[in-house]
């Protein structure tokens, strides 16, 4: 059964100065679906996801080509406010950055800036995250404690916690668990399978296993190139290229 | 037996740079010591309560230096409140608005020159443009704006360090919430920097308050009894003062206590308003950790 697709890329090119990181990348991401990105260290695999909230603004000198459908709309039009757009697409780095303030300010941060000032409201906001981000039980007790005082892996439900806080449609996520112990990568892998419910997720992983394990479709890059993307199952088990195989199999090089 | 005597030799060659680079650190903290020493074994003869709160009398070879105090402090009160906005907001500029390219070079190259600038040359820039052209007259106005363009490079320089150091992590994350820039900069980027601009800006009054040059021909007067009522007076101030009474007076030996007394005031001042930076800052980071 296939959902809409909630983003699209066309003939995506980008360019970090003269250097062409992506070459004619097409592919859609549906709906309530966890898409995974895998491919060797520098295959632009963090670079295509940067693009989708347009994070890669932040680099001086960079160029994009083509089109970066949004729920239809390009989110490379020229007045289009990338604020906006990240307001929408949330985003989960590699190693956890929480704010250096209180787990409970970490999560009020963004929404209070966006216009949410009750107490009631970001009390609920604050539980219904870190609920959703299996953190509350864990915390409930030292909403007021900075967060720098959690262990690696709290600090990353709880930057998740921050990114669902703003109710996003998207989240990306960015090898979230390439910093983080065996355990707490479980834990996140657990929290991903129960957010695709609410959310459409993104992922670049490292991890061969967690793009099996989590995703239902799965995109192969290699050298800024989309090799093969499809089923996640199909992939895995039975790709149509012979560099997948060779990827996945650990044949690579 | 070879490969024993390299071996004491080598550990003998790392006694010796130990014991170098052990020595270096040493004569840096004897000479501050020397100094504080040196004041104070001339100077604390001169000090009481009335030297601090009298102004000077018979021709300056008596009294206290009190009006010298206060023109120092609202000098270099004077001088922050010039230096820091600006210089913190040029630094948010270069480093998180504007563009790596040739236009940040030459702004780069010109704060450096600026640093570099003799401050004899302030003080005649600021005699000819706020003295005369601005017509600001020798005041405190004009003592301020003139120490304040002098440190506003150190206060540039350390406020863009600071800015440097809060980690791109922390604004990535704060954009990718959806935060607009500016938020992202006043809400996270300067309060971690905070420690670090208020490093600079101990530096600047340090320098603003020691100063004589700039001063001289903007702000200091020779000598007056009554303190200032607007920031249209002159005032003492104390290193005008001490280069006065070493230089120009005609007691220059009968007021060697004096003038002593005066530099140890001076460098108490300037320690008593860093200790007030630096308690804040210290306080800031027990707050702010990561």
């Amino acid at each position: 059964m296939k959902n809409q697709p909630i983003i699209t890329t066309k003939n995506v090119n980008f360019y970090y100065g003269a250097f062409q990181a992506l070459t004619d990348i097409t592919m859609d991401f549906e709906r309530n679906r966890v898409t995974a990105l895998i491919g060797p260290s520098g295959c632009g695999k963090s670079t295509l996801l940067r693009l989708l909230n347009r994070m890669n603004d932040l680099i001086d000198q960079t160029r994009v080509e083509g089109e970066v459908l949004f729920e239809g709309r390009n989110i490379y039009e020229p007045d289009v406010d990338p604020v906006e757009i990240r307001k929408r697409i949330g985003m989960v780095f590699q190693k956890p950055n929480p704010f250096p303030k209180s787990i409970y300010n970490n999560i009020t941060y963004a929404p209070r800036l966006a216009g949410i000032k009750s107490k009631e409201s970001l009390d609920a906001l604050v539980e219904d995250s870190l609920k959703q981000a299996v953190l509350w039980d864990e915390v409930k007790d030292i909403l007021g404690r900075s967060a720098m005082t959690l262990s690696g892996g709290q600090q990353q439900r709880l930057c998740i916690a921050r990114a669902l806080a703003m109710k996003p449609d998207v989240l990306l996520m960015d090898e979230p668990t390439s910093a983080l112990d065996p355990i707490s990568t479980a834990k996140i892998e657990e929290l991903v399978d129960e957010l695709k419910e609410s959310y459409t997720i993104i992922i670049v992983t490292h991890n061969m296993q967690q793009a099996a394990r989590v995703s239902e479709y799965t995109g192969f890059f290699y050298l800024g190139k989309l090799i093969e993307f499809g089923l996640t199952e199909k992939i895995f088990t039975n790709p149509d290229i012979k560099q997948t195989e060779d990827y996945i199999t650990g044949r690579f090089g | 037996m070879n490969e024993q005597s390299l071996m004491k030799r080598r550990y003998l060659k790392q006694r010796a740079f130990f014991l170098i680079v052990r020595l270096s650190a040493l004569v840096i903290t004897l000479a501050l010591v020397g100094i504080l020493f040196f004041l104070f074994y001339n100077g604390l003869g001169a000090i009481s309560w009335d030297f601090l709160t009298l102004p000077p009398t018979d021709s300056m070879t008596k009294g206290g230096i009190m009006p010298a105090i206060v023109g120092t402090f609202y000098l270099t009160i004077g001088a922050i409140i010039v230096a820091l906005p600006l210089g913190v907001a040029s630094a948010i500029y270069l480093t998180e608005y504007a563009k790596q390219g040739k236009l940040i070079r030459v702004i780069r190259v010109a704060v450096n020159c600026l640093a570099g600038v003799p401050s004899v040359v302030f003080g005649l820039f600021g005699l000819g443009f706020f003295v005369v052209f601005l017509r600001f007259g020798s005041s405190i106005l004009s003592g301020a704006l003139t120490l304040g363009i002098l440190i506003l490079p150190t206060i540039i320089g350390a406020s863009e360090e600071a800015l440097k150091a809060v980690p791109q992590t922390f604004r990535e994350a704060s954009l990718a919430l959806g935060v607009s820039k500016w938020a992202t900069i006043s809400r996270i980027v300067i309060p971690s920097a905070v420690p670090g601009i208020l490093t600079g800006s101990i530096l600047g009054i340090g320098r603003a308050a020691g100063e004589t040059a700039p001063i001289m021909f903007t702000a200091a007067a020779f000598f007056t009894a009554v303190l200032p009522k607007s920031v249209f007076n002159e005032v003492m101030a104390l290193p005008y003062h001490i280069y006065v009474l070493a230089t120009a007076g005609t007691h220059i030996e009968q007021t060697r206590p004096i003038q002593y007394g005066t530099a140890l005031v001076l460098i108490a001042l300037v320690l008593g308003i860093d200790l007030v930076a630096i308690v804040i800052r210290s306080v800031i980071r027990r707050k702010k950790r990561w």
